[in-house]
């Protein structure tokens, strides 16, 4: 008896276990272990040949505290905002535009966006080189419009590396803020023309706050990999001007740090853990449904 | 006619190659309710859209209070509208709904908010402020959208099918609802639907759209007992309409052959030897076992149907055609597959001119 009664109970859990099983397993082992191994890490020392050393420390945090790092932290939050702040001036209008064309256009447009997303990134980045060297097409069409008397540096400059994140970005920008733009019905926008708000007035107070999930979308994705990004930074900022994806980089790679690594990875990660979290608290609970 | 408030004059609205308001004309008074109405795709939304600036004439002159509107964008209007699909502003709850229009126009805050609850009193939606849309039911999110227009206090409300999206009994009850509201307010309302009977409950005046063109305005009565063209008679309650030659005019008595025999109506302007159809209202056409009356035409009963108010019978002629009856109560007489005779008075039908301004539609 107590043996049927046993397997009734191993049946009914079979199944639940069954259904989340393979993704709570798979989850937990590339997701949540390596995720509480680094924060782990961070907490550690740091080894004299570079290793790790498994004695608790905050040896990490205080070093991420120093002036240098401290330095380098706000800074890689301000270009990852001005990166954020830009896809959203330009993608914003951008969205709109095609989420108004007919759904044929439309789709042909995002397409067009996607499309330099088809080819290497590297290529692209090395592309924008040769657009700003000191011999390339930019300067050569200001000096000769004697716009300028000698070539501007525009390679290995904050401005060269901004450049490159938002075009880098835009699309991931564009694409969640089209798809809340696009679900925007007429008669809405109608209606608030004919209660006599002049388009200007319909953006700020109809547009922008019912398309706002889709800002905060186009937020998180753009600011949390800008913020992480070491390829962009590396490449266009020659490698001398130093962000967090960098450090990072280093600290794991030729530097061999890796409690320091760790530590700045678990800032990145709580820095991404908030925005989620006002994510979830501000862009979700809106109801979207156009009534 | 009063002064008009509204007026049309000669507005033609093309799509492409699809012409679909074909040279309109139309003045509506001041404090009138004005329904348009007509099958889908007649052109009565694109000419609602029209006066509210939502759409522009392709020719033609639109005027409010005898102003031309042809250049104003819809928020310079003097109008509002309530939507088919309510539009209500799904981020605001029911109060910043309805102050919408009059923030805009910065009117004080106490006097917004002393408005905003006459409104809601009005619609008798009191005490749902802070409300969102998605809390409130069809019928609560219409009443919603019809204070949010009126609290703009506009000389023209246009309707766009309100309550096409209610069930019947709510919608029989925002009919009254709505029809006492415009009489208590005296806005002029121009309201659009495809429900003849709801167009015949509420309105001063009917105009029967059909592809673009207005077949016929005027009073439901009017409209009801005495249509100018077949597609009226048809569309605005249920007519037995009979295709037929005058044969003699004797005064307003016009004696007409159709295949089925002689029959009687009573009419001004036909002549011997004229095509006409015929409209018969189901209610005016009689039924006996015996010839009666002036004339009559010999059928057979084919079924009954209880439609719960009136009984409907229907029966065929000789010639294959059928003609429907409804009555108050069963004659117990009367039985199915019985040989009868269908007559009516002559000044309850409708002799019509055979298709004149359809073809032009």
């Amino acid at each position: 008896m107590t043996a049927s009664k046993g397997r009734a109970k191993g049946t009914n859990r079979l199944p639940l276990l069954a259904q989340a099983g393979p993704v709570s397993l798979w989850m937990i082992l590339f997701v949540t272990i390596p995720m509480l191994f680094i924060i782990f890490i961070s907490f550690m020392t740091r080894g004299t040949f570079g290793g790790v050393e498994y004695t608790p420390s905050l040896e990490s945090y205080q070093t991420m505290m120093e002036v240098t790092y401290f330095h380098i932290i706000v800074k890689s939050l301000g270009v990852a905002a001005e990166t954020t702040i830009a896809c959203l001036i330009v993608g914003y209008p951008f969205a709109y535009y095609i989420a108004r064309k007919p759904p044929a256009t439309a789709s042909r447009l995002i397409t067009l966006l996607m499309i330099p997303f088809w080819t290497n990134s590297l290529m692209r980045l090395n592309a924008w080189m040769l657009i700003f060297q000191t011999n390339g097409p930019v300067n050569n069409f200001m000096l000769n419009t004697h716009m300028i008397d000698k070539p501007i540096t525009f390679i290995f400059t904050d401005g060269l590396v901004l450049l490159g994140l938002i075009t880098n970005y835009l699309p991931f920008a564009v694409l969640p803020m089209y798809s809340s733009i696009e679900k925007l019905q007429k008669p809405i926008l109608e209606a608030s023309a004919d209660l006599g708000a002049k388009p200007s007035v319909t953006l700020l107070k109809v547009t922008l706050p019912l398309t706002f999930p889709g800002i905060f979308s186009a937020i998180i994705l753009t600011f949390i990999p800008a913020l992480g990004t070491y390829v962009i930074t590396d490449m266009l900022g020659g490698g001398k001007v130093l962000y967090i994806g960098n450090i990072i980089k280093n600290q794991f790679g030729t530097i061999r740090n890796w409690p320091l690594g760790a530590a700045m990875s678990v800032l990145l990660l709580a820095v991404t853990a908030l925005m989620i979290f006002l994510y979830s608290r501000f862009a979700k609970v809106e109801d979207m449904e156009v009534v | 006619m009063e002064k008009a408030i509204v007026a049309l004059k000669g507005v033609n609205k093309w799509y492409g190659n699809n012409h679909v308001v074909k040279d309109l004309d139309l003045e509506v008074a001041e404090g009138e309710f004005l329904t348009l109405l007509g099958p889908s795709g007649c052109g009565k939304t694109t000419t609602l859209r029209m006066i509210a600036g939502f759409e522009d004439a392709s020719s033609g002159r639109i005027e409010v209070q005898g102003e031309g509107v042809d250049e104003k964008e819809p928020y310079q209007r003097d109008v509002n509208t309530v939507f088919q699909s309510y539009s209500l502003f799904p981020h605001l709850n029911v109060f910043d709904n309805i102050a919408y229009g009059p923030r805009i126009k910065k009117r004080p805050k106490e006097e917004i908010e002393q408005d905003v609850e006459e409104m809601l009193r009005l619609v008798q939606m009191s005490g749902y402020e802070k409300r969102k849309p998605d809390a409130l039911s069809g019928g609560q999110k219409q009443r919603i959208a019809i204070a949010r227009a009126l609290i703009n206090k506009p000389r023209v409300l246009l309707l766009d099918e309100p309550l096409g999206a209610l069930d019947l009994k709510l919608r029989k009850q925002m009919q009254i609802e709505l029809k006492r509201l415009q009489k208590k307010l005296g806005i002029t309302f121009i309201y659009v639907t495809h429900d003849q009977e709801e167009a015949m409950s509420m309105s001063d005046r009917i105009a029967v759209m059909k592809d673009g063109i207005i077949l016929q305005i005027d009073k439901p009565t009017e409209i009801y007992n005495r249509p100018n063209c077949r597609f009226v008679a048809d569309f605005i309650g249920e007519s037995n309409i009979m295709g037929g030659t005058v044969t003699k005019v004797e005064g307003d008595l016009l004696t007409v052959a159709t295949p089925d025999g002689e029959v009687q109506t009573k009419g001004v302007g036909f002549a011997v030897g004229e095509e006409i159809d015929i409209s018969v209202r189901t209610e005016y056409l009689e039924c006996s076992s015996e010839p009666a009356g002036s004339f009559s035409l010999k059928a057979t009963i084919r079924d009954f149907t209880n439609m719960g108010t009136v009984i409907k019978t229907s029966a065929l002629t000789a010639s294959g055609k059928e003609l429907r009856i409804s009555a108050f109560e069963q004659d117990e007489n009367l039985h199915e597959g019985q040989d009868v005779y269908l007559f009516w008075k002559p000044e309850k039908s409708v002799p019509i001119h055979r298709e004149q301004k359809e073809a032009k539609a």
